[in-house]
């Protein structure tokens, strides 16, 4: 069962700012890509959010000059004259008021728009990436862990998420506004711009200088923090273990040992953020006493007509400056981190699907007198191959009957490695056919030719007569039933799981499949009966149950042939005699696959093919196999021969 | 629950303490800068007063400079006080972890314990440096500014106040509405990844069915829910920014008309308005800081929660007073035994055992799936205690003897038993009570050699390259089942137990192996009991008795051929068997090594 840890809540994202850059092979390309994707399908969005960055940036601009007009046009003016007018001043508020109003206004509308920008293309990338995942090849899955495939949803799309909603837009406001607060500074006064950017220059030294402290303790403190996790999961996997071997002294030693180098790195990585604020800021306070004691000066001296009100306005300036200046720093690694995540989001995205060249396809049919086939719009329960042919331009029908031939199959997951050599069966419509053998001589690997998962490197194989590749993937396995060793349950109710296999069934058929399967007295006795909901991987059901479900769901798509991949493996013998009534009645008038290692389950199968390294070593029934005195003898009687 | 959380402080409280000091001194400095600006301006510019101008100057740098000791001071004690204090809460939690009984265990769940160990105390550490350096900061840099700013002018300082109230009930309310918002959002997003993962496990399933189209429009659907709902949290976010600037443009505004009359009528000077300005967005930011910190507290406060309970959970078994430290003999007692794992479960899982076994039998217990079979035996090491009746040892109830005592005398190879990272030595000392990673002497050396022969090991070991001294991985990932069950028995063996249980520990070892490790038994450790369950009747059939378990209670006890007359369950079990072999499993061992 998938392990279902809590999400971890992420804060602190200057830590994660802080980290090492991961190193990118085009960063540009991914960058355009990101950008494509997440605002390419909202121009218009972005249109207007851009002027409403714009427009509001300009408008604080102009609220903080408002101050030299205040100081210098009315209020320096009008000190010591006996009837002060206030007209002048009251309606360049109001007006200053209308600036800001539309300020506000244009935040809130660009944040806003934001929001259907960011969740939309977020959704969208969501999507297509599910898509895209789903029409990957089996081999895709079998060669990737799990883990890293849902951590491209859970933590790679959760930081792009944070990009495109957040940083992408503070980054552009960010810019904005240190370039219209540079132009109106130096409208001010140039030297105390220079002072100004002087200042800003030694505050990017000082935070690069901590950065590159400071990362190396990160590097430190994460591998550490990976060691300790590491030894938490296995003692705490162990813990049984533990008790049963009164070793709780020894595993709080070693744990104590970790857990004390962990403190040391994490205390200095954290030391080195949390200075970054405190020399910032002062960094800044003195830039702005700076500024203050020149500005002054130049107020006294009215240097290239600089006064009382432009100093103020300066002041503010020169605060209001240093914050976008920090954050575009920072952002700019939070954009270098997210565009990792977002080159693995593009490269699952960019994976090749499952290709299917195949034209033959599954149709319903309906049989006349003469045993001619035609095609029908409803469901006859009657299905056939519509098989066109190019040279001649016709069309045959050819009744689906679930009969296998494999000719001379040979098979790699790799050219250059083959598995499995000169496989020859011949299974007709309702025959049992046993696969046995030591693991990983190949049974699975067969059953896995025939729905194609994976295709052969040479040989044939042929399905009521048709070479399977020509046969439309989805059409091949809709003709195929499988029962696998895992049963792989979804989220949802007992019915939903059952129907699964036929997504157009009645309740009525539901609960006859179940039944077929024995499982309707179990589901009978849940408190909801077949509207129970089933979490997970169905790990409210015990393992039988579980296994019970999925035979009723293969039933339910009742399929000309099935594939029972240990299905019954892990169910005791008592509770498999159950299910073996609801199996036979399963397997009844089907062409059946059948790997177990029960004999039990395989002894009263037509053929029955022993594996070993790849080739079929003996076939022949239970009887046939136990004359020859070979492998299969030796393992049915347990004369281990030497391996 | 803090009250709790705070006391595993221990030795860095006084780092904590010191920080908030810092904090503030910090905010001092920050507070009388602008006040400093404000005489710059009227006493220097308006008077022409250069030298004044560069003392309040070199004042102010002065102020800097102290702001950035104190904030220096205070990040360095933050950072230690914090991460101290995760440390102290992972060995707390963990000590306490040791002490628990399996049914604590259970009640936590592997990957629950986990992940309490591990984000929880991650989110916790950064909530609390947080909460030091900034939870004292902000309110009195709100205070102080707001002290300085009725200073300098009451009746402006008492639009800010207005403001101050008016805001924090606004961004309050917006934050709490969001926030209930996001927690469903992200409830929804676990649900998403759910989904996912289940696609990811289940492809096979999915792609043999063909119901890609099917799942694709599952998560189309789950995906508009997620948008639907993180554009509705979003949106009362999004208000914040524009009710902030509102409120500070008012000020500003409202400060500029006012203020401007004041200092027509001399009763405010240029440079009060300035500092007066500076102040209006010292107050306005901190509020907003303040929400903030609110947002993370809460949102840390359910891993606070789950800590807690770690820290609070007391174990269900504890060594008695003045325990028994002696086991006399391998024989077992049961006595009318009632169990459930549950107390306010309504059907026990044992019910009504009564058995008693000698010391140096053999044991067969069968039964099928969830029928109590290992429930009873982790009864006999106490490993969970009966609710009802008695379960001796040596003729001594369980319950008297010491923990270690017992254990060490009684020795289970668990169903589900694990090898931990080390060397084959090093997994194996854990039977000798040795740490690993200390020096193990030539005569344990040779101990451990025997065991393993015993258990059949010494043949797969013999054939790896660095023999005994092969390195496990994580998990035991690098050996087979077989190989895994087998090391597992060796490392019970070297307890030299006097009474052995196998719970289902030879499932993967094939028949004639498992054959060959029960005559070991039977020849080398004859005088120990020995229990074994297991679901193949070859492995059981030649016991002095078998046990028949069946849903809680004993089915029948007695001999192969006893049982077999006797018995429908038992006989049921040995036809469905008869002349069963596993095909799969002989092959294992050649494919581990090939």
């Amino acid at each position: 069962m998938p392990e279902q840890r809590p999400r971890e809540i992420k804060m602190g994202r200057g830590a994660r700012a802080m980290g090492p850059r991961p190193k990118l092979e085009n960063p540009g390309k991914i960058f355009k890509r990101l950008c494509s994707v997440s605002f390419g399908h909202y121009k218009i969005h972005m249109l207007f959010v851009c002027i409403g960055i714009v427009l509001s940036v300009l408008c604080t601009v102009r609220g903080t000059l408002f101050m030299k007009d205040l100081v210098d046009l009315y209020i320096l003016p009008m000190i010591g004259k006996s009837s002060p007018d206030f007209e002048a001043l009251k309606k360049a508020i109001i007006d200053i008021a209308i600036v800001l109003v539309v300020g506000i206004l244009s935040t809130f509308m660009y944040n806003k728009l934001m929001i259907y920008v960011s969740q939309g293309s977020l959704k969208r990338i969501r999507t297509t990436l599910f898509e895209k995942m789903e029409n990957l090849p089996i081999s895709y899955f079998d060669t990737h862990s799990h883990g890293d495939i849902m951590s491209v949803y859970t933590n790679d799309v959760d930081t792009m998420r944070q990009v495109i909603s957040q940083t992408m837009p503070q980054l552009l406001n960010s810019v904005i506004t240190v370039v219209s607060i540079l132009i109106s500074m130096i409208a001010l006064s140039f030297p105390l711009t220079l002072v100004t950017l002087s200042m800003v220059g030694v505050m990017l030294l000082a935070s690069k200088a901590v950065v590159k402290k400071s990362s190396s303790f990160f590097v430190k403190q994460q591998s550490e923090l990976g060691a300790l996790n590491g030894y938490i999961e296995e003692m705490i996997e162990g813990q049984k273990v533990i008790k049963v071997f009164c070793h709780e002294k020894q595993a709080l030693g070693d744990f104590d040992g970790l857990n004390d180098k962990l403190f040391i790195s994490a205390n200095n990585a954290n030391k080195y953020v949390n200075v970054m604020g405190p020399i910032n800021a002062q960094l800044g306070n003195v830039s702005y006493v700076l500024v203050a004691i020149v500005g002054a000066i130049f107020a006294i001296k009215n240097v290239l007509g600089f006064t009382l009100g432009s100093l103020a306005s300066f002041l503010t300036f020169n605060r209001n400056l240093n914050m976008p200046i920090n954050q575009i720093s920072q952002q700019f690694n939070t954009v270098v981190m997210a565009l990792a995540g977002a080159d693995r989001v593009f490269k699952l995205m960019d994976e090749e699907p499952e290709v299917d060249e195949g034209y033959v396809t599954l149709v319903n049919a309906v049989k006349d007198e003469q045993g001619n086939l035609t095609e029908s719009e409803s469901r006859t329960g009657l299905w056939a191959w519509k098989h066109y042919h190019k040279a001649d331009d016709t069309t045959t029908y050819v009744e689906l009957k679930g009969d296998v031939v494999f000719n001379d199959v040979d098979f790699g997951y790799t050219d250059e490695k083959i598995v499995l050599h000169n496989i020859d069966i011949s299974a007709t419509p309702g025959m049992k056919i046993a696969f046995v053998g030591s693991t990983g001589a190949g049974k699975t690997t067969i059953t896995n030719l025939i729905n194609r998962f994976y295709d052969i490197q040479d040989g044939k194989i042929r399905y009521d007569g048709i070479n399977i590749n020509k046969i439309k993937k989805a059409d091949l396995r809709r003709s195929l039933g499988i029962v696998l060793q895992d049963t792989h349950l979804f989220t949802g109710t007992i019915k939903e799981n059952i129907r699964y296999g036929r997504l157009d069934a009645t309740d009525e058929e539901v609960i006859a499949a179940a039944k077929l399967a024995n499982a309707h007295s179990f589901i009978r006795h849940l408190p909801k009966g077949y509207d129970t909901v089933i979490t997970g991987d169905g790990g409210s059901l015990s393992q039988g149950q579980r296994q019970l479900l999925s035979i009723a769901r293969a039933a339910i798509a009742d399929p000309p042939v099935l594939i029972l991949d240990e299905a019954t493996s892990s169910i005791d013998t008592r509770t498999e005699k159950l299910i073996q009534q609801g199996m036979d009645k399963l397997m009844k008038g089907r062409t059946t696959f059948v790997i177990a290692h029960r004999l039990s389950t395989i002894k009263n199968s037509d053929c029955i093919m022993v594996l070993e390294q790849g080739r079929i070593i003996e076939r022949g029934t239970h009887e046939q196999l136990l004359e020859q005195k070979g492998r299969y003898y030796h393992l049915y009687t347990g004369n281990q021969i030497a391996s | 629950m803090f009250r709790k959380l705070l006391s595993k402080l221990g030795e860095y409280k006084k780092f904590a303490l010191i920080t908030p000091v810092c904090m503030i001194l910090e905010v001092i400095a920050e507070t009388i800068t602008p006040r400093l600006m404000g005489l710059l301006v009227d006493n220097g510019v308006e008077k022409g007063d250069i030298s004044y101008i560069i003392r309040v100057g070199i004042m102010m740098l002065f102020c800097a400079l102290f702001g950035l000791a104190a904030g220096l001071a205070g990040g360095f004690s933050a950072a230690k006080a914090s991460t101290g204090f995760a440390r102290n809460l992972r060995k707390a939690m963990y000590g306490n972890i040791q002490t628990f009984s399996f049914s604590n265990i259970d009640r936590f769940s592997t990957a629950g314990l986990i992940t309490r160990l591990t984000t929880d105390v991650t989110n916790v550490q950064n909530a609390f440096q947080m909460v030091i350096r900034m939870s004292f900061r902000a309110p009195f840099s709100l205070i102080f500014a707001m002290t300085a700013a009725f200073l300098v002018s009451a009746r402006i300082a008492r639009v800010y106040l207005i403001a101050v109230v008016i805001l924090a009930v606004i961004i309050v309310t917006i934050m709490l509405s969001a926030m209930k918002s996001f927690r469903q959002v992200f409830k929804k997003y676990d649900e998403l990844n759910a989904t996912v993962q289940e696609n990811v496990n289940a492809i096979r399933v999915v792609k043999a069915y063909v119901r890609e189209d099917h799942e694709k429009s599952r998560m189309y659907k789950a995906c508009e829910n997620i948008y639907k709902l993180f554009v509705n949290a979003e949106s009362k976010v999004v208000l914040n920014g524009p009710v902030m600037m509102t409120a500070v443009y008012t000020c500003i505004l409202v400060i500029s008309w006012v203020g401007a009359h004041m200092i027509v009528s001399d009763e405010l000077t240029t440079g009060d308005l300035m500092t007066l300005l500076t102040y209006c967005m010292n107050i306005l930011m901190n509020l907003m800081m303040l929400s903030m910190i609110f947002v993370m507290v809460s949102i840390s406060m359910a891993s606070g929660e789950r800590i807690v309970e770690v820290l609070d959970e007391t174990p269900d078994i504890v060594n008695p007073e003045n325990p028994v430290t002696k086991v006399r003999d391998g024989s077992i007692e049961f006595e009318d035994v009632d169990f459930s794992y549950y107390k306010e479960s309504e059907a026990p899982v044992l019910k009504d055992i009564t058995l008693k076994i000698k010391s140096g039998e053999t044991i067969g217990i069968i039964g099928g799936t969830g029928s109590g079979k290992t429930t009873l035996v982790n009864l006999i090491c106490r490993l969970y205690d009966v609710m009802q009746g008695k379960v001796k040892v040596g003729g001594v109830d369980v319950r008297k003897y010491d923990l270690e005592t017992l254990r060490d005398n009684v020795a289970v190879v668990l169903q589900k038993n694990v090898l931990f990272s080390g060397t084959i030595y090093e997994n194996l000392m854990w039977g000798l009570g040795k740490k690993a990673g200390s020096e193990i002497t030539e005569e344990e050396k040779e101990e451990c050699r025997r065991a393993c022969r015993l258990a059949c090991a010494d043949e797969f070991i013999e054939k790896m390259p660095d023999k005994y001294d092969t390195y496990i991985e994580q998990g035991g990932t690098n050996v087979s089942g077989g190989q895994k069950q087998r090391l597992c028995i060796a490392r019970a063996l070297l307890k030299k137990p006097k009474i052995l249980i196998l719970d289902d520990s030879t499932s993967a070892v094939d028949t004639a192996t498992d054959a060959k490790i029960r005559r070991a038994f039977y020849e080398e450790i004859p005088d120990t009991t020995r229990i074994i369950i297991a679901q193949r009747v070859s492995s059981i059939m030649d016991a002095d008795r078998i046990i028949v378990m069946d849903d809680g209670r004993i089915d029948g006890i007695g001999t192969h051929e006893e049982l077999l007359n006797n018995n429908d369950i038992y006989q049921d079990v040995y036809e469905s068997q008869m002349g069963e072999r596993d095909f799969d499993r002989p092959g294992t061992e050649v494919i581990a090594y090939a």
